[in-house]
């Protein structure tokens, strides 16, 4: 069965890439369809989702289908260069930590579970507060709590694969060791990594978004953690300001876990029994 | 009922309430309950001189005398005074009647005491004021104040949150700081302390044997520390606590609870304090340094709008360097209205012309981090300018680091607001002086505005004695400094305070919340 074949048998997956599909639309035409800055004053402070705003204004009179439509840049944005960071540094201490085994293993691991011991949101948000908040901090602070468990799955994946007679073939004909684990080796320990770094794209935006919601976003860019935060105040006045970018978090993240569930169907040749009765 | 309707009823019920109260003598007992937050450090003013520190202790300790709205003195542990024609010397004759919570007459040592130790010693915003006088006790009670110079803000100096009065039997040759007697107050006012759980409540008692026959009203007063604004709401909404102020409920609350029947909201009492608000711009920086630029600022800026939509009302806008409130207050000074076109031209005129993306100079805001309310006026105040072609670029940081960049002078213009105090000398001129200008030092003169002539006006107003003749010199400072526009003053903040219809006269001078409730009380 190919990978499409099976992709395709798991419902969720197929809704959630739809849904994703439209996220992704929703960012890209955003400059189109809403061509002000989303920050403007475009009416009257706090109307209700109606004729004037269709999904309502907010405090400053700030459109918020504008918001949300400008905010899914941020999200996505933030959601793949983070997960992009994270998994590079998993996978480059994994690799040569499984690879080399011995003493270097002992090194990474260890500087790995340094990392690990640390509860992630307060690391993150501590990092944000000392490089003061702004785009490329929160990418830095996502991806610095994000990659141990890339590393670990990395390191395990080259363990097992570190032995085998390809890779002992490679060694014996004097391929280097840097063409050995990215030639040879990565290849064939990808498929866990990808399934684990669609799920983190999904931590990522729900890190952006309480990140933002404590004021720790970017300020100059608006993001749907930073639209519930800001309507957190006014919420017994305007239902619609913290409902609408909560119920587009809550869609995204979902989406994407139906993917990497999906993923994880038709890549893992193991799982598959379970979509193959 | 149309919003017309409701506030024509609103005010006539207001009208009708205003008649009832005048009519009804107080009623003896009742237990007041208010919110406190946050949780202060503790509860002697001098050694703590934070706002929360401050609703307690002004029912424990009095001053000399108290200030009405208009800011004029009231007696209260001075019976009367005297100022020498040459301004040098101040008499006071002391009331006879009054005891310490400890049962202590209290005398003229108390004050002289008060005055030449402790408040130089550990009152910081009142030392320099303490520091320029000698007082000496002539009997039993009477004091003399002796000045080497007149300095007219020393008869608005002598409230409780300026001048309390301490014991000297409990303070004298002790470490002020360190006295455990800190922890159980003892004063002259209304209220005994009573009790402090932690994390729950401070806890004052009616003092029977206060020097006003009758008074205090209220058997007792529970300040709550109730940590979330949302649970202080509700806690007024329940009837849980009867009075809370300034920043304890969200300003987009405020109107909410003034809805709700039993609810009174008042902006009256915060006179003494006078808060303005405004856009610190650092003047040292390009293009800062131009006047031309920072007039264009505050053309660009719609501060009704930011009057009625980031502080929901509870704010006037600001016009120059004085509060409005203040006696000294000058409505004919250069004005700013809001006018982009005016704000363009401007800055066309200084030759900063718009580039190829419509951007004529690039700044940088510092927001003051003080929460939700501060981050719309930044992100106001950004697309505002941005209409004008000064493209803002918002900087988040903490408190501390609000506080370290702007006391050092690294910031290009920031949010922040200041108490204006009952005198321009004591309050205003900090920010405007030369030689205020004190790297690391918040709350002097941080933006570098630089005028011999407003400091010599600044010198001759606060060293004149003669109230009129101050009057007009300050007239001329706020012509000249609001015509430079050092700063981009923004509104006067109009702290709120909210409580029960059944709490009478609680708001009855210039320290609203602050007063000492000797005359508040509980309607049943």
């Amino acid at each position: 069965m190919s990978f499409w074949q099976s992709f395709l048998r798991n419902r969720g997956a197929v809704a959630g890439l739809a849904v994703l599909a439209a996220v992704l639309l929703l960012a890209l035409s955003a400059p189109f369809l809403f061509s002000f800055d989303p920050w403007d004053t475009r009416g009257a402070p706090l109307q209700p989702p109606g004729e004037g705003f269709a999904l309502g204004s907010d405090m400053l009179g700030r459109d918020v289908l504008a918001g949300i439509f400008h905010g899914a840049r941020v999200s996505l944005f933030i959601g793949v260069v983070s997960t992009v960071f994270a998994v590079v540094i998993g996978v480059v201490v994994g690799a040569v930590a499984g690879y080399f085994g011995g003493l270097v293993d002992d090194v990474a691991m260890r500087f790995t579970e340094f990392f690990q011991t640390i509860p992630s949101f307060v690391l993150a948000v501590l990092l944000v507060a000392i490089l003061t908040p702004g785009l490329a901090s929160i990418v830095i602070a996502i991806s610095v709590v994000t990659w141990p468990p890339v590393a670990r799955l990395a390191r395990s994946e080259f363990l097992a694969l570190r032995h085998r007679a390809f890779v002992e073939a490679a060694v014996l004909s004097g391929v280097s060791h840097i063409r050995i684990i990215f030639g040879e080796v990565l290849p064939n320990a990808l498929t866990p990594i990808v399934i684990m770094a669609s799920l983190m794209v999904a931590t990522a935006i729900l890190t952006e978004s309480a990140l933002s919601f404590l004021g720790l976003g970017d300020p100059n860019r608006i993001s749907w953690g930073y639209m519930i935060g800001a309507a957190r105040a006014v919420f017994r006045h305007a239902w619609w300001l913290s409902v609408f970018p909560g119920l587009a978090i809550f869609v995204t993240v979902l989406a994407i876990n139906l993917v990497g569930e999906g993923l994880n169907d038709a890549l893992n040749p193991h799982m598959r029994r379970r979509t193959d009765p | 009922m149309s919003r017309v309707w409701k506030s024509i009823a609103f005010a006539a019920g207001l009208a009708l309430s205003a008649t009832t109260v005048a009519a009804q003598a107080p009623q003896k007992g009742g237990i007041l309950n208010s919110t406190l937050w946050p949780e202060p450090p503790g509860i002697v003013i001098g050694v703590n001189l934070n706002a929360p520190t401050l609703l307690p202790a002004t029912k424990m300790f009095e001053g000399l005398m108290t200030y009405d709205f208009n800011l004029a003195p009231v007696p209260v542990l001075a019976e009367s005074w005297e100022i020498a024609p040459d301004g040098l010397t101040y008499t006071f004759k002391l009331r006879r009647n009054v005891k310490w919570h400890d049962g202590k007459p209290f005398t003229a040592e108390d004050v002289v005491f008060s005055f030449n130790e402790f408040m130089p010693q550990v009152h910081s915003r009142s030392r320099p004021t303490f520091e320029r006088v000698k007082t000496t006790a002539v009997d039993a009670h009477t004091v003399r104040l002796e000045l080497k110079e007149p300095y007219a803000p020393l008869i608005r100096s002598f409230d409780t949150l300026s001048a309390p009065i301490m014991p000297a039997h409990l303070y004298k040759g002790t470490d002020f700081r360190a006295n455990p007697i800190n922890q159980t107050p003892v004063g002259t006012g209304p209220f005994k302390f009573k009790e402090w759980k932690k994390g729950e409540y401070v806890h004052l008692v009616r003092n029977d044997s206060y020097w006003q026959a009758g008074k205090p009203y209220l058997d007792a007063i529970y300040y709550r520390f109730i940590p979330d604004s949302a649970s202080r709401a509700l806690a007024l909404e329940t009837g849980q606590v009867q009075l809370a102020a300034q920043t304890d409920i969200e300003f987009v609350d405020v109107a909410r609870l003034g809805k709700i029947p039993g609810l009174v909201v008042t902006t009256k009492g915060w006179e003494w304090n006078s808060t303005i608000s405004w856009i610190e711009l650092n003047n040292r920086r390009k293009p800062f340094d131009d006047p031309r630029f920072r007039r264009a600022i505050l053309h660009a800026l719609d501060r009704e709008f930011i009057r009625t939509n980031i502080f929901f009302g509870l704010a006037k806008v600001a016009t120059g360097p004085l509060h409005s409130s203040s006696p000294f207050y000058d409505p004919n000074v250069p004005a700013y209205p809001f006018d982009p076109a005016k704000a363009s031209a401007l800055l066309d005129e200084m030759g900063l012309k718009p580039d190829g993306g419509g951007v004529r100079a690039r700044v940088k805001l510092l927001g003051l981090p003080y929460g939700e309310l501060w981050s719309r006026l930044s992100e106001y105040i950004r697309q505002a300018l941005g209409k004008v072609g000064v493209q803002v670029t918002l900087e988040s940081s903490d408190v501390a680091g609000w506080g370290s960049r702007f006391a050092n002078w690294d910031y290009d213009m920031t949010t922040t607001f200041l108490s204006m105090l009952a005198d321009p000398a004591l309050g205003v001129s900090r920010t405007y002086l030369t030689s205020n200008i004190r790297k690391g030092v918040l709350f002097t003169n941080t933006s570098g505005y630089s005028n011999p002539e407003v400091d010599a006006l600044f010198a001759k107003a606060a060293g004149s004695t003669d109230e009129g003749e101050r009057k007009r010199l300050y007239s001329q400072i706020q012509k000249i400094v609001a015509g430079a526009a050092p700063i981009a003053w923004l509104v006067e903040i109009q702290w709120p305070t909210i409580h029960s219809a059944k709490l009478r006269d609680a708001i009855i001078n210039g320290f609203g919340p602050n007063d000492s409730f000797a005359d508040a009380w509980l309607a049943k």
